[in-house]
């Protein structure tokens, strides 16, 4: 008996500094979002029951070390076979256990898909390797996620390649980006803070999977409606300002350089009227027809070197008069000799 | 040593395998261009020579160790020799480089590739934690990075396969009272089948690498270098040793047991292994069709995983993860096992829940299959599966929770010793709760949604394999060591091995699983310094290299302990185990000459007049 209390006791002491040691700890960054709210709460409840259970084996355990080693060569220990109530009493009790974890898992699920019928839409496109926010309510796409604070957004995720995964460690909640058509999947976002944080690619999708991250700026409502008018002017000035804009918005900019460095893709800088070789050994001029190609077709003609990667036809979710821009863009960057 | 003959090394199965392997290779491309010439395309394509040349390479190599001669003898009605080994003369080295249908070299072979290719997993891992060790890119690129993350996975499979296997053939014959697996030939082919396969993968290296990880999803896989392919075939060939092993594991244990040994009179660990087995028998074919279809996806544009062929990438993560997930069961039931073999003897008391421990391995193997969903919660399958999925893995918990509490009862009131296999049995113990109390987190689907492909599943998947695999394999070699080569290995550095090995698993894996937390990502090169994890990752990979050190220590004593070891009694540590009764090392037919009956049970420690076996010393074995 007397072991029996003073390991529990032990048991008692170290799930309680176990637990608290960990809920005092910043396990996770800043919490923004309602929905993330339900995953804390579950995760917390988790860390408990992860104290108490960790405590109850190690518990036992080290009283055992201590107090039942062996003193002497040729001892044995107390002769019991086992011990079937209690072989029932832990299966029952856990089977209990997991299982309403599992019912709170289900609810706390439902919270982070409850539907706000004001929830104003996003897709989310992902491709190697960056992310375009298409805000389908007005029509306009922007290479930054930005969102009102407090109010519900649904994101549509999608991917043009290969399966990425959106995810903002802040808002805790995370959807993969799929191929294919009607393969779009749902994630609701609400808000809770302003200012700057990152959706990071969480599924790997290849060479550049690390840096495939996007701003998100979570902003007042007014200070949001504000953007959405200048973005709804569209970008003003030249064509190659404009051009410049979507380098950035549609992705472009992520393997292709403007400084002539080879990223994944050909830089641009003095690309234009340049002549190219391309993989089976033929020789074009990368004019303009070439370039509107290579925008709208990426597999029609591939360039030495580049056989291995394969851009994903973004022109098609590009107006003429936005690639008309981007070629503008390409042009002043300079022009092969 | 001057006494040793001459080996020719071109009689050595290793040796001539390999050289059928290139052959076999080169064959393999001559075909394809050939086929590609007569049908009038441009001769020479490198993903389909490559491919039907290493398909080729694989049965050369068979043909070339010369695993498929006694079946060919038989086929045509010609006799094959009775001994273990083609060449008896061969000094014993010079054995293991052959082929042999002994179990116990059969087990030495499968252990020491086990240990060797763990070694090379391990390799890659210190190259990419070197460079994860600060922020920024220092060290290597990003497409070698991917690499190396994919190989270090699936080659530590291969390694972990390898050491499963290893403990499943040498101890199974034994522990049951067999003289052997009930197909010896069946049992070198799964064997040696690994080696060709092996090879495979790992030229994967070579040919341009692979950016998938190991679990190489489509469309991703169906665009990667040509070393994607070698990656899948050589998992496709590693698959057969799985399957055939375990179906001989299953053979012999129904069949080959020791007279009066009825299942409830087993050793522990062959409950495990058998568990393991179906496991194995029922699984491995998911993941090899998985692959095939990426990699004929590929060849001949079937578009499994094609969205614009009709196809769906969903559907390859459902056949991958059906195998995939009951395989972490394969690389942890034996360790519990081990855990519950070695358990009673330290602590000297019988088993505790004999009948609940033998049930949970096969409840943990059938529960084992209707979880493999929780992969997938973020993956975009259909949301009404991810419910029932959470329920049914939940499940895990409790044949689980059934093992650890019974390894309490068993250690409660004993008197336990603390010798290398034993601590690594205690270590085992705390690893693997580590391992396992991190595993609900993940299971419920809205915790899951933030922890999903970050560094926590990293942590949490180390702590299961650690404790669930490594740890018990460790232990289960310092154990066994006496008995495989008769002589004792260094306590002292058995223990070094084991603190340093300890201690820095622990900072390791709570490194890991606190830099998840914080929202690192798994599989990238590089991170960003503002989630505050670069300390972290510094003391991940100053633990990671303390691991391989303390590997290294663990080697090193094994190699010392066979040359220069004492001789060691022959049951060091006072077990009940029919093997232990045997002199050390093992005569080759096991218990031919020392046949015995069951009488008792095996974990009645301390109990008067409660013999496990008679042996009927002097007479001849007596079929069952």
């Amino acid at each position: 008996m007397k072991h029996y209390i003073t390991v529990i006791l032990l048991v008692a002491l170290l799930t309680v500094l176990v637990g608290t040691g960990l809920s005092n700890m910043t396990l996770m960054p800043q919490l923004a979002s309602i929905q993330g709210t339900f995953i804390d709460q579950l995760f917390h409840k988790h860390i408990w029951a992860i104290s108490f259970l960790f405590s109850l084996i190690v518990g036992f355990m080290l009283y055992s070390i201590v107090v039942f080693r062996r003193r002497e060569d040729d001892e044995y220990g107390d002769h019991f076979e086992g011990n079937t109530p209690l072989e029932i009493v832990w299966t029952i009790l856990p089977l209990a256990t997991v299982l309403y974890f599992a019912y709170l898992g289900a609810i706390a699920l439902a919270e982070t898909r409850r539907a706000d019928p004001n929830a104003y839409n996003v897709t989310a496109v992902g491709q190697q390797w960056s992310w375009r926010f298409d805000y389908t309510d007005y029509g306009f796409s922007s290479d930054e996620l930005r969102l009102p604070a407090n109010r519900q957004t649904l994101i549509l995720t999608k991917s043009l390649d290969v399966i990425h995964s959106f995810w903002i460690p802040e808002f805790r909640v995370k959807q993969d980006a799929l191929p294919g058509e009607g393969m779009e999947r749902e994630l609701r976002l609400t808000p809770t803070k302003t200012g700057t944080f990152k959706v990071r690619c969480a599924e790997l999708c290849g060479t550049r999977h690390a840096y495939m991250l996007a701003d998100v700026i979570v902003m007042e409502p007014d200070a949001f409606d504000q953007w959405v008018q200048e973005k709804l002017q569209g970008p003003g000035g030249s064509a190659e300002e404009r051009g410049a804009e979507w380098y950035q918005q549609f992705g472009c900019v992520a393997c292709h350089t403007t400084d002539g460095s080879p990223l994944v893709g050909p830089s641009w800088k003095g690309l234009y009227g340049e002549e190219v070789t391309l993989a089976d050994g033929s020789v074009v001029v990368a004019d303009e027809a070439y370039l509107r190609e290579s925008i709208l077709d990426p597999q029609a003609k591939i360039v030495q070197g580049f056989e291995n990667v394969v851009m994903p036809p973004i022109g098609q979710s590009m107006t003429p008069e936005q690639i008309d821009d981007v070629i503008a863009f390409i042009k002043s960057l300079g022009t092969g000799e | 040593m001057s006494e040793t003959k001459r080996v020719n090394i071109f009689s050595l199965s290793l040796v001539r395998g390999i050289v059928f392997q290139v052959i076999g290779m080169l064959v393999g491309m001559g075909v394809v261009t050939l086929v590609r010439l007569l049908m009038g395309l441009p001769a020479w394509k490198a993903e389909p020579a490559w491919v039907f040349g290493a398909i080729l390479s694989v049965l050369f190599f068979l043909i070339g160790a010369g695993v498929f001669s006694d079946w060919y003898k038989m086929a045509f009605g010609e006799p094959v020799s009775d001994h273990h080994d083609p060449d008896p003369s061969l000094p014993t080295w010079a054995r293991y480089l052959n082929i042999s249908y002994d179990h116990k070299v059969i087990g030495i072979q499968y252990g020491v590739t086990s240990i060797l290719v763990v070694g090379i997993a391990g390799t890659f891992a210190m190259i990419f934690r070197t460079e994860l060790a600060q922020a920024g890119l220092q060290f290597v690129d990003l497409d070698f990075f991917n690499t190396l993350i994919g190989l270090h996975g699936i080659v530590m499979i291969a390694g972990i396969l390898l050491g499963v296997g290893a403990m499943s053939n040498y101890l199974v014959p034994l522990l049951i009272g067999a003289s052997d697996m009930a197909f010896p030939r069946l049992n070198a082919f799964a064997y040696w089948i690994n080696v060709p396969a092996a090879l495979l993968v790992v030229s994967s290296l070579f040919l341009g690498g692979f950016d998938t990880g190991w679990t190489g999803y489509p469309p991703l896989s169906a665009r990667a270098p040509l070393g994607m392919q070698m990656f899948f075939w050589g998992v496709y060939f590693i698959g057969f040793s799985s399957i055939l092993g375990s179906l001989n594991i299953i053979v012999t244990t129904i069949r080959l047991r020791a007279p009066g040994m009825n299942y409830w009179r087993m050793p522990i660990f062959v409950w495990a292994a058998v568990a393991t087995a179906l496991i194995g028998l029922t699984a491995t074919q998911l993941i090899g069709l998985s692959f095939q279809m990426v990699s004929f996806q590929r060849l001949f544009g079937m578009g499994f995983f094609d969205p614009d062929k009709g196809g769906n990438v969903i559907l390859f993560q459902h056949l991958f993860w059906f195998y995939s997930h009951p395989a972490v069961y394969v690389f942890i039931l034996p360790g519990l096992g081990i855990i519950s073999e070695l358990l009673p003897v330290f602590a000297r008391k019988p088993l505790f829940g004999y009948k609940w421990i033998a049930m949970s391995s096969l409840g943990i193997a059938l529960v084992g299959f209707f979880v493999w969903a929780h992969h997938m919660f973020t993956s975009g399958m259909e949301e009404y599966l991810r419910v029932p999925f959470m329920y049914s893995t939940m499940l895990v918990a409790v044949p689980t929770g059934v093992k650890f509490f019974s390894w309490v009862g068993t250690m409660w009131r004993g008197r336990m010793s603390f010798e290398t296999p034993m601590l690594f049995t205690l270590g085992a113990i705390s690893i693997f709760l580590l391992g396992g109390l991190s595993g609900p987190p993940n299971a419920t689907v809205a915790t899951d949604l933030y922890l999903h492909d970050t560094y926590w599943i990293v942590g949490h998947f180390h702590a299961t394999m650690f404790g669930g695999f490594v740890f018990p394999f460790v232990a289960a070699i310092y154990y066994w060591f006496p008995k495989i080569t008769g002589k004792m290995y260094s306590e002292k550095l058995g223990k070094l091995h084991f603190w340093l090995m300890l201690l820095a698993f622990y900072v390791q894996s709570l490194g890991q699983m606190r830099a998840g937390l914080l929202g690192m990502r798994r599989r990238i090169a590089d991170y960003d310094p503002a989630l505050g994890v670069q300390p972290t990752h510094l003391w991940i990979t100053i633990a990671g290299f303390t691991i391989f050190i303390a590997m290294v220590i663990f080697v090193f004593n094994l190699v010392q302990s066979i040359r220069k070891g004492e001789p060691a009694q022959a049951n060091p540590w006072g077990s009940r185990s029919p093997e232990f009764q045997l002199p050390s090392p093992i005569p080759a037919h096991n218990y031919a000459d020392h046949p015995f009956v069951v009488v008792g049970e095996p974990y009645d420690y301390g109990l008067e007049d409660a013999p496990y076996l008679t042996f009927e010393t002097g007479q001849t074995a007596a079929a069952d």
